[in-house]
C-alpha cells in the first residue's frame, strides 16, 4: 500500500498538478486517487473527530442493497428466455444467459454515464462525485432487457448531463437521475420500453402462443393475468431487469433500514400509499364503466404492491435523498403520495401501465414544496412564541 | 425539588484518555497570554506595550465601542511581547509572570450592598466582565443591555470532559459571592444545569440563588444551549448571559477579595497524555510546560478544550479563555487505501454502515480517534443524519442552507438567534458529506449580528 501510495506521489500526481502537462485532467486524477484512497486530510477547522462515514461509502452501501435484485434479475433474464423459447436449461445455463445479457447494459451505463460526469468535471474544474456510482447501478436494473445498448447510453448521458450536472451535480437536482434516464428512454423510444415484445429475450424462436406482456401488460388490457401473487412475489416474471422479484427488493430493503441510508418512513409511508389507493378501487370497482377496468380496479390491493416496479420504485427510488422531502415530517407525507399515486396512474391510464417512474418524478417536483411548508410549521410556532411573549409583558 | 429534562437526541463519543480523578503536582508556567480570537463582537485595543510591568488584574486590552470593559493580565510580570497576525491583528498578548504574583486592589465589597452599576463597573475593571457571554451571537456581552436570565451549566457532557467536582474543589464560597454578584445584573433567574448521571460536586450542590434543573441524556445535554432551549428559547429581540461555573469562582473571589485571582484547575485529557490528570493553574497559562515530556512521541494534535470545540495550538500555545482541558489526540495524516471500503473497526460512526454500531451493542466502547476526516467535502446528500444528534426545534440542515446563501431573513425565522457554533459540533462530527458546519453557523451569527447589530 505504502509503496503503490508512493509511486502515485511521485510518478503520477505531478503531471496532473499545477503546471503538469496534464492539470487539465486534474479531477479524473482525483476521482481515481480518492477511489484508491482516502486522503490524508486531518480536520482543519471545527470538531477534531469525525464520523468514519463518507459519500463512499454511503453510496457503497446502496449499491450493496442492489446486487440481490441484480443477482435475481440475471438469472430471471435467462429463466424467461429459455422459457419462451421452449427450451430445458439448467440454473447456470440461465443465470449465465442473463449476465451475458445483463452485463453489457451495466458496463455501457457505467461508462457512458461516468464518461459524461468526467467529461463535465474536467470542463468545470469540479471535483468528481459519487452520485453516479448508485445511478449508474439503478439504470440497468430499470430497463428491459432487450433495449438497445445505445439506448442506454444515451439514456445515461442524458441522465446526468440533463437530470444532475446542470444543477450542479449530486445534491443539488430536482429528479432522480436514474428515473430520469427511465423517463427519458421512455418517452424517446417507446416501442423498446412498453408493450409485450421487449421484456424477454426471445432470439432463437417464440414457442407458440407465447406472451412476453408484463403482469401489468396483462392487467391493462384484460383485466386478468396469467401469473400468480406467489410468482409475482418471488419475481418469476417479465418485467424490467430488476424491478420483478419482490423478495430480492425486500433483502435490499432490509439492508437499507438497517443502516439507516434509505429512509424506511419512505418505505413504509409508501406501502401505506400504494395501497389505500388499492383499497379504494377495490371498494369502487363495480362502479368501473368497463369491464375490463373493473376487473383491473378488483385486483386485490396487497397484489398491486407487487406487481410492476412498485417494490423496486418505493424501496430503492423514492427513498433518494437529494430528490426526496428533506425533512422528517415531509417523508410521511411524500412516501404516502408516492404509492398512492403510482397506484392510480396504473389502474387509470393503461397507456403508461407504470405508475410508479411517473408517481416519484411528480412528487420529486412537489417535494420542496412539502418541505416549505413543514418547515414554514416551525417558523410560525417561533413567532407565534415571540408573539405570546410579547402580548404577556 | 429540582426537575429533570431529558434529552434523547445526542450522541456520547467516548474516548480513550480520560483523566485520573486526582491532582498531579503543579507545573511551573513562564508566560501567559490573553488571545483576541477567544472573544467574538470585540473591537480590541491594546492598553499595554511591550516591555510594560502588568500586575494580575492590569487591563491589557479594551473594547473600543465599551471602553469600561477590559481584558486584564491574569499574572503579574512583563508584557513579552505582543503577537499580531495579518493586517496587525492581535493574535496573543504575552506576559512573563513574576515568582511572586501581585494583584491590583480593586477593593473587596459584598454585592449584595452593590448597585448593579457597581457591580458592571467593578467586573469591567478587573477583567471579569468578559467572561459572560451574550446569546444571540455568542459575543462578549453588552453591559447595557438587560438580560432575561442567566444560564449557567454545571454538567460538561463533552468527549473526556473533566469532573465538575474537582474544578471547583474547595470554592463553595467564591461561587456563592459570583453568584451573588451576578443575581445583582439580571431581573430573571439564574439558572443551574446539572445532570443526573454525573456527580455535581459539592460547591455546585451546594448553591443558593439558584434554579437548578437536571439533565438526563448523551451529549450536548450539558451545553448550555440546549439548557436554554428547552427552558426559556430566546425569542427576537431577547437576551441571554451565559458563563462558566469556574468562572463564577473568580468573579466571586474579585468580590471576597478585591483582585482578579484568574486560578483554575483544569485537566489533561487525550489518548496521547501520559500523565492524564488535574492541575491547578491559572487563566492563560501557556501549555508548554503540561505537554513537555507529557505526551506520546509521534504526530499529535494540541487541542485547548475538548475534540468537539476545542482549538488546535501548537505546544508553544496558550490555554483558551474559556477552556477547562488540554486534549492530545493523534493526528489523523495517513492515506488510507479503500478506506471508504473496510469496515474498520476503530472508527467511530453512528451509521451502522461500520461495525462502531455493533461494538457499541457488545459493550462500551472507548475509542482512539485521530483527525483524519475520513472522507471529502460534498454538497448535502444525505437528510435526517444531523436530527439524531440535535437537540432543539429547529431544522438544521435548512438553517445552514440558510446561511450559506446569506438569507438573512430565513436565519431569524429558523431560529439562528437560539444557538452558537458548539451547538452543532455533533452535527459537524457525524456529517456525511463534511460540511464545516461550525464556521458556517460562525458565519451566519457574524452576518446577523452586522446586519441586525
Amino acid at each position: 500500500m505504502k509503496a503503490l501510495h508512493n509511486y502515485i506521489e511521485e510518478k503520477i500526481k505531478p503531471s496532473f498538478e499545477e503546471g503538469g502537462k496534464l492539470h487539465k485532467y486534474w479531477p479524473v486524477y482525483d476521482g481515481f486517487y480518492t477511489f484508491l484512497f482516502v486522503p490524508a486530510h486531518p480536520v482543519e477547522s471545527g470538531a477534531h473527530v469525525r464520523d468514519g462515514i463518507d459519500l463512499k461509502r454511503t453510496m457503497n452501501t446502496v449499491i450493496m442493497a442492489l446486487i440481490p435484485a441484480l443477482l435475481f434479475g440475471m438469472w430471471n433474464v435467462g429463466y424467461q428466455h429459455y422459457n419462451a423459447i421452449g427450451e430445458d436449461a439448467g440454473f447456470w445455463m440461465q443465470f449465465g444467459f442473463g449476465a451475458w445479457k445483463v452485463l453489457p447494459i451495466v458496463i455501457v451505463s457505467y461508462a457512458a454515464g461516468l464518461g459524461a460526469e468526467f467529461l463535465f468535471c474536467v470542463i468545470k474544474g469540479h471535483q468528481i462525485n459519487e452520485g453516479y456510482l448508485v445511478s449508474g447501478m439503478l439504470i440497468p436494473l430499470i430497463m428491459p432487457v432487450d433495449i438497445p445498448l445505445w439506448m442506454v447510453a444515451v439514456s445515461a448521458i442524458f441522465a446526468v448531463v440533463i437530470g444532475k450536472e446542470v444543477f450542479g451535480g449530486t445534491g443539488m437536482n430536482i429528479f432522480n437521475p436514474a428515473l430520469i434516464a427511465r423517463a427519458f428512454a421512455f418517452f424517446a423510444y417507446p416501442t423498446y420500453m412498453s408493450g409485450d415484445k421487449v421484456w424477454i429475450n426471445t432470439a432463437g424462436g417464440a414457442v407458440d402462443g407465447f406472451s412476453g406482456a408484463t403482469i401489468l401488460g396483462e392487467l391493462a388490457t384484460s383485466g386478468t393475468t396469467h401469473y400468480s401473487p406467489l410468482e409475482a412475489f418471488i419475481g418469476m416474471i417479465p418485467g424490467s431487469i430488476g424491478e420483478t422479484s419482490v423478495i430480492a427488493i425486500l433483502i435490499g430493503a432490509g439492508l437499507l433500514i438497517f443502516t439507516g441510508i434509505g429512509s424506511w418512513k419512505i418505505m413504509l409511508s409508501g406501502l401505506v400509499g400504494g395501497a389505500t389507493m388499492g383499497i379504494i378501487f377495490n371498494l369502487v370497482a363495480p362502479y368501473a364503466i368497463t369491464p375490463s377496468q373493473q376487473a383491473f380496479m378488483a385486483v386485490p390491493f396487497w397484489q398491486q404492491l407487487i406487481f410492476g416496479g412498485f417494490a423496486f420504485g418505493v424501496v430503492f427510488m423514492a427513498t433518494d435523498p437529494v430528490s426526496g422531502s428533506q425533512t422528517e415530517t415531509g417523508k410521511w407525507i411524500y412516501g404516502f403520495l408516492i404509492g398512492f399515486l403510482a397506484i392510480m396512474i396504473r389502474v387509470f391510464n393503461p397507456a403508461y401501465p407504470e405508475g410508479v417512474m411517473l408517481a416519484i418524478l411528480f412528487m420529486n417536483t412537489m417535494a420542496p414544496l412539502i418541505d416549505h411548508y413543514v418547515v414554514e410549521a416551525n417558523i410560525k410556532k417561533r413567532q407565534k412564541r415571540l408573539a405570546l411573549k410579547t402580548a404577556s409583558a | 425539588m429540582s426537575n429533570v429534562i431529558k434529552i434523547k437526541r445526542g450522541v456520547d463519543i467516548k474516548l480513550v484518555g480520560e483523566a485520573e480523578k486526582e491532582f498531579a503536582p503543579t507545573v511551573p508556567v513562564k508566560t501567559y497570554a490573553i488571545k483576541p480570537d477567544d472573544f467574538h463582537g470585540v473591537r480590541f485595543k491594546l492598553s499595554v506595550k511591550e516591555g510594560d510591568e502588568v500586575k494580575a488584574g492590569t487591563p491589557l486590552l479594551y473594547n473600543k465601542d465599551h471602553d469600561t470593559v477590559k481584558f486584564c493580565s491574569p499574572v503579574s510580570g512583563e508584557v513579552a511581547e505582543i503577537v499580531r497576525g495579518a493586517k496587525r491583528k492581535i493574535l496573543e498578548v504575552r506576559v512573563l509572570a513574576d515568582k511572586e504574583i501581585t494583584y491590583e486592589d480593586f477593593g473587596s465589597a459584598d454585592p449584595a450592598s452593590l448597585s448593579k452599576e457597581q457591580i458592571i463597573e467593578k467586573m469591567s475593571l478587573s477583567g471579569c466582565w468578559p467572561f459572560l457571554k451574550q446569546r444571540p451571537y455568542n459575543i462578549v456581552a453588552n453591559p447595557e443591555v438587560e438580560p432575561k436570565a442567566i444560564f449557567i451549566s454545571g454538567y460538561d457532557s463533552a468527549p473526556l470532559a473533566p469532573d465538575m467536582g474537582l474544578l471547583l474543589e474547595g470554592q463553595e464560597k467564591e461561587l456563592q459571592a459570583g453568584i451573588d454578584a451576578l443575581a445583582k445584573l439580571t431581573t430573571g433567574p439564574i439558572h443551574l444545569g446539572l445532570g443526573t448521571d454525573t456527580p455535581a460536586g459539592k460547591a455546585l450542590s451546594a448553591l443558593k440563588g439558584v434554579k437548578v434543573t437536571k439533565y438526563e441524556g448523551p451529549h450536548p445535554a450539558g451545553l448550555v444551549g440546549v439548557h436554554i432551549h428547552h427552558l426559556d428559547p430566546i425569542n427576537k429581540g431577547e437576551h441571554v448571559w451565559t458563563i462558566n461555573p469556574e468562572h463564577v469562582a473568580i468573579i466571586g473571589r474579585l468580590f471576597l477579595e478585591g483582585k482578579f485571582d484568574a486560578r483554575i484547575n483544569i485537566a489533561m485529557t487525550g489518548s496521547e497524555v501520559i500523565n492524564k490528570k488535574y492541575y491547578s493553574t491559572i487563566l492563560g497559562a501557556a501549555v508548554k510546560g503540561f505537554v513537555d515530556g507529557n505526551i506520546t512521541d509521534g504526530n499529535n494534535r494540541i487541542i485547548t478544550g475538548n475534540v468537539l470545540t476545542g482549538t488546535k495550538i501548537t505546544d508553544e500555545g496558550y490555554l483558551g479563555f474559556f477552556e477547562r482541558q488540554i486534549t492530545v489526540i493523534p493526528e489523523g495524516d495517513e492515506p488510507e487505501m479503500f478506506g471508504w471500503l473496510i469496515p474498520k473497526p476503530d472508527k467511530f460512526s453512528i451509521s451502522r454502515t461500520l461495525p462502531s454500531w455493533f461494538q457499541r451493542q457488545l459493550g462500551e466502547v472507548k475509542y482512539k480517534l485521530d483527525t483524519g476526516k475520513h472522507g471529502e467535502q460534498r454538497a448535502f446528500v444525505v437528510t435526517g443524519e444531523y436530527e439524531k444528534v440535535f437537540p432543539f426545534d429547529i431544522y438544521p440542515v435548512q438553517l445552514l442552507k440558510a446561511i450559506m446563501t446569506n438569507d438573512i431573513e430565513r436565519m431569524e425565522n429558523l431560529g439562528l438567534y437560539e444557538v452558537v457554533e458548539e451547538d452543532f459540533a455533533l452535527c459537524e462530527v457525524v456529517c456525511t458529506s463534511k460540511i464545516p458546519v461550525q464556521d458556517t453557523v460562525r458565519n451566519g451569527l457574524e452576518l446577523l449580528k452586522e446586519e441586525l447589530g
